[in-house]
């Protein structure tokens, strides 16, 4: 074993620093990141917009890609180290849907036609995805979806409605799994298709967070027509296709690094916060809170090195990420209340007064947070699959 | 970056396993927490002639030459197998200081005896004070001559009771700073004036308390640098950490196994418990906290193994351990259920050596208040 990057690992990760350190200097005022925050003021998705530019500009969008999709084929382990490097620099720029859900899909399963139409405008930025997936009756058991597809001529006609859909006001695009075959069993009759969000009969509507911040959206199918070229993979085969690439996606680098950042500011905090007569830090049950949450975080970071590690060499399990998402997203949860509670009443103030500590940021995490252990697989999801899965347990 | 085991670690991981399987079977593991030496000779000869007393062992010593993290493959199957014996208190406590900072002279005696299985040595480091902290030693050894006179109380000594050597942590120098001033000296431990007394654990493992009155050593006995002692400790606690972590994982990860079998066994309701939901949960949980601790026990096994500064990596990696493995072997007996309390079931044998384990080389708060340090607070 080596844990220690190679020559080359090295020179990607300081070219990586560098740029983002940069990056984060051009950050609005007030932007406190936080994972999607760029979808949820003006300010934040010109910053979004700003930033794809000149990633799409390097080609950083496209870095794993195969090289004839202009991609350079960097390894699982690099993607993690440019995941923790915007991560924890909260500089967005990366449409994670459209990188991290709907590409490996593409590269895995699309025809050469669809990959010469869809990859290029990715690695561009000209494009920015929203994931059509879960339905109002379609959550954890996403394979019970029933937006319905029907084909017509060269199209096919889309009636349904997709909920929690993130950043879907500011995509250009949406990816979309609706049901082709009623009559097939639940996974099998499912169809992976792509779409323009300006496509007649498209509705989008906003679903505020509990802080008020505008990230998910419901959007409505009405008579969509979409033509048939605009399929990934085989009809009726959109279940598979969307599997490609959703273990390592769910593997968590980015939320572990991002919550690093925000545990050093709240250890700069307890070091120039004075409470009762000393600086919190001072305190021991403070500095022990600080560390546990310190030692879960390096203990999800080391797993996602592995996930990638292990994925890289084709040999990744469904428990590994699975443990990885619900331990990292959990943490964030903990991170949150934690540090809310330590900062104590300033903790809850919002943004704005010149008393709300660290920009309010946590009493906002501490909401926000709580989408991530339901997203993409929620917590229970996750035990789940690690129990049937990785460790055969009977479902019945 | 790579992180898979090497070739030959798996072989030796295979070879451990096996031999475990075969050698020391929890009949074994049952017949050596009641007997009073916990020490089986059988075993204890041929692990050293497969090399493994002497794994990290020079072969210029009559060792295998092989690296930390090969050591740490193979504690984990000991950890597996409830290995009992003087394994952990000679080849990790009594064979690293000496590797570290033993004159070559004291290398050439002690060594090659320790890789052939033919001494066996405890590290008498811990007092009444119950603290890994330079403060805790009190034990003094006051210079005669070309001779040490040691006199003090040694507390919770592994193994100290079949040792051959005693490798003693005593204070040298007086009205300094607490890590200034401490010294390890080797003690034979059939010296006038040894007195030792077996305390019974938690764990059936075999400690006890070691009075040293007016015990004369040679002072060519003396590893390294007289009054320099501490630093030595630190780094051997921080090995010692690690190894210990590994055991602890070992363990865990047979925990883990065994339970699962049960749930799939084990029918209530006319369906196998570990169909429901909050038998899956609780398994999946002790899963995932298990290989976190196992990915930073590699992690600071690799730093410890560079060389590197990694108080913060070891700490991070005992907390970890100390939590996973307290919870999952908890869990796995709750599963059990009624039947897992019991004496006759292998899962005690876990359950009461994850509390031992757990407090030893840094319990969770010790390594929570390291970390809290190191990251500046």
């Amino acid at each position: 074993m080596d844990f220690k990057f190679t020559p080359e690992q090295e020179a990607l990760r300081k070219e990586f620093e560098e740029f983002f350190t940069g990056e984060e200097k051009n950050a609005p005022e007030d932007w406190v990141g936080g994972h999607e925050a760029d979808y949820n003021t003006e300010q934040g998705w010109a910053y979004h917009r700003s930033v794809a530019g000149k990633l799409a500009k390097k080609g950083w969008l496209s870095l794993p890609w195969p090289g004839k999709y202009g991609g350079k084929e960097i390894g699982y382990v690099e993607q993690v180290i440019f995941n923790e490097g915007w991560s924890y620099h909260r500089v967005p720029g990366f449409n994670f849907q459209g990188l991290m859900i709907l590409v490996p899909s593409l590269l895995e399963y699309g025809s050469e036609e669809v990959k010469a139409k869809w990859l290029p405008p990715i690695a561009r930025a000209e494009t920015e995805w929203c994931q059509g997936w879960t339905e109002p009756n379609a959550g954890s058991d996403l394979a019970s979806l029933t937006t319905r597809a029907v084909a017509d001529g060269n199209d096919y006609v889309i009636n349904g409605q997709k909920i929690w859909t993130t950043g879907a006001q500011h995509a250009t695009h949406i990816f979309l799994m609706a049901r082709t075959d009623p009559n097939a069993s639940r996974h099998a009759g499912l169809t992976y298709f792509l779409s323009e969000m300006d496509r007649p009969g498209i509705t989008v509507r906003p679903l505020l967070m509990m802080d008020g911040t505008h990230v998910f959206n419901e959007v409505f199918f009405d008579n969509v027509r979409i033509p048939k070229e605009y399929i990934v993979g085989q009809v009726d085969r959109g279940w598979y296709v969307s599997m490609a690439g959703a273990n390592f996606e769910r593997s968590g680098s980015a939320t572990v690094a991002g919550s690093k950042r925000d545990l050093e500011d709240l250890v700069q905090f307890c070091r120039e916060t004075p409470r009762n007569g000393q600086a919190l830090s001072r305190n021991p049950i403070v500095r022990h809170k600080l560390a546990d949450l310190a030692i879960g975080l390096e203990a999800a970071g080391q797993l996602a090195y592995y996930c990638a590690w292990m994925q890289g060499k084709n040999a990744l399990t469904i428990a590994e990420p699975s443990a990885s998402k619900w331990f990292s997203t959990e943490l964030w949860v903990r991170l949150s209340n934690t540090g809310l509670e330590v900062m104590g009443l300033y903790g809850t103030l919002k943004q704005g007064s010149k008393w709300a500590a660290l920009k309010g940021k946590f009493q906002s995490m501490c909401q926000f947070s709580l989408g991530l252990t339901i997203a993409a697989g929620s917590t229970e999801i996750q035990k789940n699959l690690i129990a049937w899965v990785g460790l055969g347990l009977p479902r019945k | 970056m790579n992180l898979d085991l090497t070739e030959e670690q798996q072989m030796l991981k295979t070879a451990a396993r096996g031999f475990f399987e075969k050698e020391f079977p929890k009949t074994l593991v049952r017949q050596m927490e009641e007997d009073p030496s916990g020490h089986s000779p059988g075993v204890w000869k041929k692990m050293a002639d497969l090399g493994w007393i002497g794994l990290v062992i020079p072969e210029e010593y009559g060792g295998s030459g092989l690296a930390f993290l090969d050591l740490v493959i193979l504690l984990e199957e000991m950890g597996r197998a409830c290995l009992t014996g003087p394994f952990f208190s000679t080849a990790v406590l009594g064979a690293l200081p000496i590797l570290a900072a033993g004159t070559p002279e004291l290398k050439k005696e002690f060594l090659p005896r320790i890789a052939r299985g033919d001494m066996i040595v405890a590290l008498a480091l811990t007092e009444p004070s119950a603290t890994y902290e330079a403060a805790g030693i009190a034990a003094k050894a006051v210079q005669d001559k070309s001779s040490y006179v040691i006199n003090g109380t040694k507390l919770f000594i592994h193994d100290a009771h079949i040792a051959d050597y005693l490798l003693c942590v005593a204070r040298t120098r007086f009205w300094s700073k607490p890590e200034d001033g401490i010294s390890l000296l080797l003690v034979d431990a059939r010296s006038p004036g040894i007195k030792i007394t077996p305390l019974l654990t938690i764990a059936d493992d075999k400690q006890n308390e070691v009075i040293f009155e007016n015990v004369v050593v040679p002072e060519r006995y003396l590893v390294g640098e007289l009054d320099q002692g501490w630093s030595v400790v630190q780094r051997l606690l921080e090995q010692a950490a690690v190894a210990k972590c590994a055991e602890m994982v070992g363990g865990a990860d047979w925990v883990v196994e065994a339970t699962v079998a049960y749930a799939k066994e084990r029918v209530q309701y006319g369906r196998p418990i570990g169909s429901f939901g909050s038998i899956q949960h609780a398994l999946a949980e002790m899963w995932t906290e298990v290989n976190m601790a196992k990915r930073l026990t590699y992690y600071a096994a690799w730093a410890v193994e560079q060389g590197l500064p990694c108080s913060m990596e070891v700490a991070m990696a005992k907390a970890m351990v100390n939590e996973a493995y307290k919870h999952s072997t908890r869990m796995a007996v709750q599963i059990h259920g009624a039947i897992g309390t019991t004496r006759d079931h292998d899962v005690g044998l876990y359950y009461r050596r994850a509390r031992q384990a757990a407090l030893l080389f840094g319990d969770t708060d010790f390594c929570r208040e390291k970390v809290a340090q190191e990251m500046g607070l």
